[in-house]
């Protein structure tokens, strides 16, 4: 018994940790497939919000084809923001979170999976609804072909970020709010590129550029705030 | 040399001894602060010559730069202070950044409104949505986000080095968001002074200026003692040099 005591320790450190990853992915879209209601608000909220500016500022056609990108844009950031409050509530309520942590995997590769389910449920829905709703604003093929591959690269960007404060606001009364307050100001490059690429694509000039300080943002925010939000659930766990 | 970083060191530990070396100096760093701020301000507000294009609206400079030059070092000392909290876990590290963090956004809109005034007359708007006033109200944002957790996380220990999370990723951010916001739309005048270059400005201009600066670093530093002083006192109030010190004060 004693002697394999140890190889048992070591096998379970063996578990490779992009089988962890997948574990996590796996793990995660099969219970919002089980909660559909979580998986829907923010879509829906991201149609309300689109609604509202036609209907609040002007819906003249020349007005939707020059704000549209930016509405898009902001709507989805909005809805994104949403839905961050959940992204780790559930493991952090019923103690899986805790577990996550006692794996001997590295916890910032965890978080980065638990991000990456994020976007696939919410920031890749959000993608798949754009061009519909950037017909209903009059956007031409050209602009919403270029709105969705910006938003395809600049979604993930948002749920990363947005991770680090979801992390940092854990367990605090006025989470949701608070959220919103130290975010904002982090999304704000993702979205000046994201709305000026699509303006520089529908002015006729080369939108490669954009699109490669786009790409430089996620490979920033992949690299970088995972650290950042696993730094952050450990200090947001060990205060409770 | 390396003996006496490391025992320098240690004694930051220690919020009583920083207490003491505070008292000792605050004065110095009031009166040098007032007196240089005072005298770059009454010599650029009514000796310096006025400018040739803009007559005398300018001279808000003499208040704009100073406060602009400190809303933005704040933030970077907060950053190496957040550091020093998540490495090393110093109490006063994170003293600092939570004594300083209102003083900077303080400082930020102070140098938006100066800004807005002097906008009025020469570029005709109050505002523009140009890279470097859109970058300083981003910074007043984090400035704000910094402050809210704060005093959100009750826990004294979570609540620090939650908050130094917050600012390294804030500062990670900042070159970014400058960048980000340059590129999309700019109209402001670069910077007044570089380390590499001579000042573009008269002498009987950049010299007041330069006094005004280092005065408001000055008394910047006087303040940041005070506040953490304050802190310090609020926290260890139960410790038994703060109530011999509150007994030698007599009240």
């Amino acid at each position: 018994m004693n002697s394999e005591a140890p190889e048992m320790t070591l096998a379970a450190v063996r578990v490779p940790v992009w089988r962890a990853m997948a574990a996590i992915i796996r793990r995660d879209l099969r219970a919002s497939l089980r909660q559909r209601q979580d998986l829907l608000n923010p879509l829906l909220f991201f149609f309300m919000v689109v609604t509202l500016f036609p209907l609040g500022v002007s819906p003249e056609v020349s007005f939707l084809q020059q704000a549209g990108t930016g509405i898009l844009w902001v709507a989805a950031l909005l809805s994104t923001l949403l839905s961050l409050d959940h992204l780790f509530r559930h493991d952090f309520d019923d103690g899986t979170l805790e577990q996550m942590m006692l794996q001997p995997q590295p916890l910032f590769l965890l978080v980065l999976a638990k991000s990456l389910a994020h976007w696939l449920l919410t920031g890749l829905p959000l993608v798949m609804l754009a061009p519909v709703l950037g017909i209903m604003l009059h956007l031409d093929g050209n602009s919403i072909g270029i709105l969705c591959l910006t938003l395809l690269i600049g979604t993930p960007v948002l749920s990363l970020i947005g991770a680090i404060g979801a992390a940092l606001t854990l367990g605090l009364r006025a989470g949701g709010v608070l959220l919103s307050l130290l975010i904002i100001p982090l999304y704000i490059p993702v979205l000046i590129f994201g709305t000026g690429t699509v303006a520089a694509a529908s002015n006729g000039a080369p939108v490669g550029g954009y699109l490669a300080l786009m790409m430089a943002f996620l490979v920033l925010a992949v690299t970088l705030a995972p650290f950042a939000s696993a730094a952050a659930l450990k200090i947001s766990l060990s205060n409770s | 040399m390396w003996q006496f970083i490391r025992q320098l060191f240690h004694k930051f530990g220690s919020p009583k001894w920083f207490y003491g070396i505070a008292s000792k100096m605050m004065p110095w760093l009031l009166a040098i602060g007032l007196i240089l701020l005072l005298a770059g301000l009454v010599w650029g507000l009514a000796f310096a010559p006025a400018e040739r294009l803009q007559g005398n609206s300018y001279r808000i400079i003499f208040i704009h730069v100073p406060s602009a030059f400190l809303a933005q070092s704040i933030y970077i000392m907060m950053a190496v202070a957040a550091v020093v909290t998540l490495v090393w876990r110093m109490k006063l590290a994170d003293l600092f950044v939570r004594a300083v963090a209102p003083v900077g956004a303080v400082l930020t809109f102070l140098a938006l409104f100066t800004g807005a005034v002097w906008g009025k007359p020469t570029w005709g708007t109050w505002w523009v949505w140009d890279a470097r006033l859109t970058s300083m109200l981003i910074l007043l944002f984090l400035y704000f986000g910094v402050i809210v957790l704060m005093s959100a996380i009750a826990d004294e220990k979570s609540s620090a080095r939650g908050v130094a999370v917050l600012v390294l990723v804030g500062v990670v951010n900042i070159p970014i968001i400058k960048y980000s916001v340059e590129w999309w739309n700019t109209l402001h005048q670069p910077a007044t002074f570089k380390l590499t270059e001579k000042p573009s400005m008269a002498p009987e201009m950049w010299v007041p200026l330069l006094f005004a600066v280092l005065g408001l670093y000055l008394l910047f530093g006087w303040l940041a003692c005070l506040r953490m002083q304050t802190e310090i006192l609020k926290r260890e109030r139960r410790t038994r040099w703060v109530r011999d010190l509150a007994a030698a004060g007599g009240n």
